[in-house]
């Protein structure tokens, strides 16, 4: 069947008809090779434009449509769709940009703009002449989900996610749920027992009819995509193998034991926040003179990041000896108070009223701790606002350390194929808008694997990221749009450079047998998880990698063309 | 009979984010937006901190996917009036302003504003710069429909004009349109009504509205911005010149117990973004900032700190200024503050001073609230009866709150707020 194509030029108002010659280019592009149809429009993307698409199509028999308007970014779907409503197969359809690409960039140039715009358009007609009909391609959602991590963040996330219906498998290393929070006594800013919080959330998931918890349990391998994936489980030194449509790491963090600081090593009575926590739960005798170091291994040149509520939990430790014991003699070492927002700034002010002393210290003149035998008993430090040293005699030093990143986050990436950052947390998809994702579809994150967070911030998390893996499951099924690489198995050299900047994971090893019988490995992109970005098709050293709708001989018709 | 519909209040980032995912679950969404584009605060802003990102250009694909999602049903210009039932079975009535533009009709192309004769001060530019009486909320804004300023349109106060609907090709101009009430059945509510500006006049130690070169954090984020009054250029009010020392004052009305005693959680790492663009708009650019506490506790926040400090002039002075004056022979700001490192009062002359104004609950809340029925706190955040459990809980059930409506906090953890109260819904919805 002969090509038709039908052009279709925006004046975009203004903004393109300003400055292009829009009559003038659609008189142009009438003349070229294969265009049965060209029309000028006001606004290509209003009803008037869409319908005259839609009625030229059917009138003219085109099997082709290029839109000369704004970008694809806004607008192809809209174009796509309207082909797709003419009977045309939305993937013949071209898109040229004569508004960003050109007018905008040249509004004081209308000759040459048009010049331009007429090189655009010829690029477009060109290529579309060899885009072939695509389908989009549809992957059925398993509707289960995997959790890694039963602290607060995980079991929130199994909660709700089992609450709307859906099947949690909650995986646990240790012999029980609750996490970090387990082994904290109070929570601020309500200094509530950390159990009134937990134990609620653990005995609903322990009985959930929707939740299997496996404690003591172990992941080892992940295969599969969004949808479908194959999760192996070690257990009792069993394995178990699990499918499952989504995947939540909420795997949790660590305290930092800041081995070699303040003597940390040297004295019994030098301890950090959560130590202390743990030894004198709420007995508090014998400790009426307390002093607190801020900032312990966290904003430093090895650590640079700050633990976000490190301060807040300091500030909870002394409030509660305060109230145990309104006479002890509390001092908080502190280089910043980070207490953002409207409860935490309260909760510092609490503090400060009730005669807990902050005093800031310079990084470069840190505190000193003396003492005899294994007993602190003197805290010296540079006191900014005097201008001098002064010294606290002390009962017990309290060092306020960051959390650290998980030790099996590491591996956890390998195994998932996930990013870690440089100060070893979770890298999530974008930093502002994507927080509880990752790049690769299917699996999301949230809590202290990310980075420090709150209480509060962690049961956020644990919910937003289920809801982003009760999206597929509610849809039952994922659409991919055709536009993906694929591989030519008899040219690939498996050199690996694909599988390696893939940022999707989309690409994996896969055996094949030659025409000669030969066996070995190529590369092989699951279509699923490919975006389309290109990367490996244009690093490809053998050419064996094509995306399709940008295929060499479209690229090369285009520039054949100017 | 319960329809597995939605409807959120405030159009955002936080309320977007809520409505696309919403949406994305196969739950109806109604979009409830008072001003004639969604967008929010966000909008406003020229890069976001600490990736530098241009703040359009990661937001509008979020706008349009609002806008072309076959779930949402975007009514801005809008305002809820009631809301009557329980959660599972609510009803809503949403006035839908009149725009006095038919927006089936409207391109979006401004001519009309071109020729539109009446001049407006700018809100959406911090009060910088002016727009016409009919006009597009902001240049990227969704949807592109104009809208016609009821106070100031010449022919809808009786005047002699009626220019924009002679020029508008498209006749969508329309003079006689009404207000329209929609009633919308709806199984919960997500409020993301946001945030406002603190108004810093009644600060008047820091000379704000007298003394030209003192501007605000917005003002001077919408001078930065390519899309603003300047078109992107940093010039002083007074006389136009590039700056080349800008000093940041920190807590304007936080953390201040005369007026919110409160930290609004992102002016720390603002203002360290505003320095580091500053310096990127004019490379011989050095900034102070003068703060408190330097509240960088965010992924990447401290290494954003350093690095304004490393390589983008930036210095931070721990101190809370007492008062700006003016040094009349060159319009140059004076800021008096005490060094407390070295313990010395000081007087140091800056060529622009801009205050981290606090922020504070959308002005909106109050009425909004009236009509959820649910309780507010002293500073008019949404309050949560419930608590840590649950972080999203307000006093009514089924009114879910999310965002800066809440508390201060950044775009992260407003989006992060978002998504949360989505599943919230989602489990509303399935258990009704």
């Amino acid at each position: 069947m002969s090509v038709r194509t039908g052009v279709f030029i925006c004046h975009c108002g203004t903004n393109i008809g300003g400055i292009v010659n829009v009559p003038e280019v659609v008189e142009y592009a009438r003349t070229l090779p294969n265009v049965a149809f060209t029309e000028g429009n006001l606004y290509t993307c209003s009803e008037d434009g869409l319908s005259s698409i839609r009625k030229n199509i059917k009138e003219h028999d085109l099997n082709r449509v290029v839109v000369a308007s704004c970008t694809p970014r806004t607008h192809e779907i809209l174009f796509r769709q309207n082909c797709e409503l003419a009977g045309l197969n939305k993937y013949l359809f071209e898109f040229v940009n004569l508004r960003e690409h050109c007018s905008w960039v040249h509004m004081d140039a209308h000759d040459d703009a048009t010049l331009k715009a007429k090189d655009l358009v010829r690029m477009g007609i060109a290529k579309v002449s060899l885009l072939t009909p695509q389908e989009d391609l549809s992957t059925d959602v398993i509707r289960a989900c995997l959790i890694i991590g039963g602290g607060i963040s995980g079991l929130s996330a199994s909660l709700t996610l089992a609450n709307q219906g859906y099947h949690v498998a909650l995986i646990e290393k240790n012999d029980r749920l609750g996490g970090l929070l387990k082994d904290i006594n109070r929570v601020f800013p309500s200094n509530e027992p950390s159990s009134h919080l937990l134990d609620p959330l653990i005995n609903s998931s322990s009985k959930h009819q929707n939740i299997d918890v496996y404690l003591e349990a172990e992941l080892t391998d992940v295969k599969g995509f969004i949808g479908d994936f194959t999760v192996t489980l070690s257990q009792d030194s069993k394995t178990k193998e699990l499918k499952v449509g989504t995947i939540i790491v909420s795997t949790g963090a660590q305290e930092l034991k800041p081995a070699g600081s303040f003597g940390y090593d040297r004295f019994d009575n030098v301890m950090t926040q959560l130590e202390f926590e743990q030894r004198f739960k709420s007995d508090f005798d014998g400790l009426n003179r307390v002093v607190m170091i801020n900032c312990v291994g966290a904003r430093m040149e090895e650590r640079k990041y700050c633990g976000r509520f490190c301060c807040i939990t300091g500030i909870k430790n002394a409030v509660l000896l305060k109230e145990a014991n309104p006479g002890a003699e509390i001092s908080i070492l502190q280089r910043d108070i980070m207490a953002c927002g409207k409860v935490f700034e309260d909760y510092y002010r609490t503090a400060l009223e009730m005669g807990i002393r902050f005093i800031r210290y310079n990084v470069d003149r840190p505190p000193d701790i003396t003492g005899s035998d294994n007993v602190a008993d003197k805290v010296r430090v540079y006191h900014e606002l005097m201008g001098r040293d002064i010294e606290i005699d002390v009962d017990a030093v309290l060092l306020t350390t960051p959390l650290i990143p998980g030790e099996d986050n590491q591996q956890l990436s390998r195994i998932m194929k996930i990013p870690v950052g440089n100060d070893g947390y979770f890298l999530e998809a974008h930093q502002k808008l994507r927080p509880v994702e990752f790049p690769s579809d299917g699996i999301f994150l949230a809590g202290c694997a990310r980075y420090p967070t709150d209480i509060s911030e962690c049961i956020s998390q644990g919910y937003a990221a289920a809801t982003k893996a009760a999206i597929p499951m509610a849809r039952g099924l994922v659409i991919t749009d055709a536009f993906t690489c694929e591989v030519d198995p008899s040219r690939c050299s498996a050199c690996g450079r694909c599988v390696e900047i893939c940022p999707f994971g989309a690409i994996d090893w896969a055996d094949w047998r030659d025409m000669k019988g030969e066996t070995g490995s190529v590369a092989m992109v699951n279509p699923t998880e490919c975006k389309g970005c290109g990367l490996c098709s244009s690093s490809c050293l053998s050419s064996a990698i094509t995306l399709k709708g940008f295929t060499d001989e479209e690229i090369l018709a285009m520039v054949n063309t100017v | 009979m319960t329809r597995k519909a939605a409807l959120v209040i405030g159009g955002g980032i936080a309320g977007i984010q809520a409505s696309i995912d919403l949406a994305n679950m196969g739950i109806q969404v109604y979009l409830v937006e008072k001003n004639p584009s969604i967008g929010g605060r966000m909008a406003q802003l020229d890069k976001t901190f600490p990736t530098n990102d241009c703040a359009m250009c990661i937001l509008a694909p979020k706008m349009i996917e609002c806008a072309n999602h076959e779930n949402i049903r975007l009514l801005t210009y809008s305002e809820l009036d009631e809301l009557t039932g329980d959660a599972g079975r609510f009803k809503a009535k949403i006035t839908k302003k009149a725009r006095f533009i038919e927006e089936d009709k409207c391109v979006g192309c401004g001519e009309c504003a071109e020729k539109c004769p009446t001049k407006v001060n700018d809100d959406f530019n911090a009060g910088l710069g002016k727009r016409k009486a009919i006009y597009k909320f902001f240049p990227q804004a969704v949807p592109s429909t104009y809208v016609i300023d009821p106070d100031y349109c010449r022919t809808l106060n009786g005047k002699k004009c009626g220019v924009c609907e002679k020029i508008c090709k498209a006749k969508a101009v329309n003079y006689e349109q009404k207000d329209e009430v929609l009633t919308i059945e709806i199984g919960a509510v997500i409020l993301a009504s946001g945030f406002d500006l603190y108004n810093v006049a009644p600060l008047t130690e820091y000379g704000w509205g007298k003394i030209k070169n003192v501007l605000t954090a917005m003002q001077f984020e919408r001078m930065i911005c390519a899309s603003g009054p300047t078109g992107g250029h940093l010039k002083r009010p007074s006389d136009d010149k590039e700056p080349e020392r800008l000093a940041f004052i920190q807590c304007v009305g936080s953390r201040d117990i005369r007026h919110k005693r409160y930290c609004s959680a992102v002016c720390c790492m603002h203002a360290t973004k505003e320095a580091i663009l500053a310096h990127e708009h004019c490379p011989g650019l050095s900034s102070t900032i003068f703060y408190m506490d330097m509240r960088a506790v965010g992924k990447g926040f401290q290494e954003y700190v350093q690095r304004a400090k490393d390589q983008y002039a930036v210095e931070y002075i721990r101190a809370r200024p007492g008062r700006v004056t003016e040094n009349e022979e060159n319009q140059n700001p004076v800021i008096h503050y005490e060094d407390t490192v070295n313990r010395e009062f000081r007087a140091e002359e800056f060529d622009m001073v801009i205050l981290s104004q606090a922020l504070v609950p959308a002005e909106s809340n109050r009425s909004i609230a009236e009509k959820l029925n649910i309780g507010l706190d002293e500073f008019g955040f949404v309050s949560n009866p419930q608590g840590m459990a649950n972080p999203f809980g307000t006093s009514r059930a089924g009114v879910f709150g999310c965002g800066f409506c809440q508390s201060p906090m950044d775009v992260p953890d407003s989006v992060v707020r978002a998504s949360a109260a989505a599943s919230k819904v989602a489990e509303v919805l399935a258990s009704a």
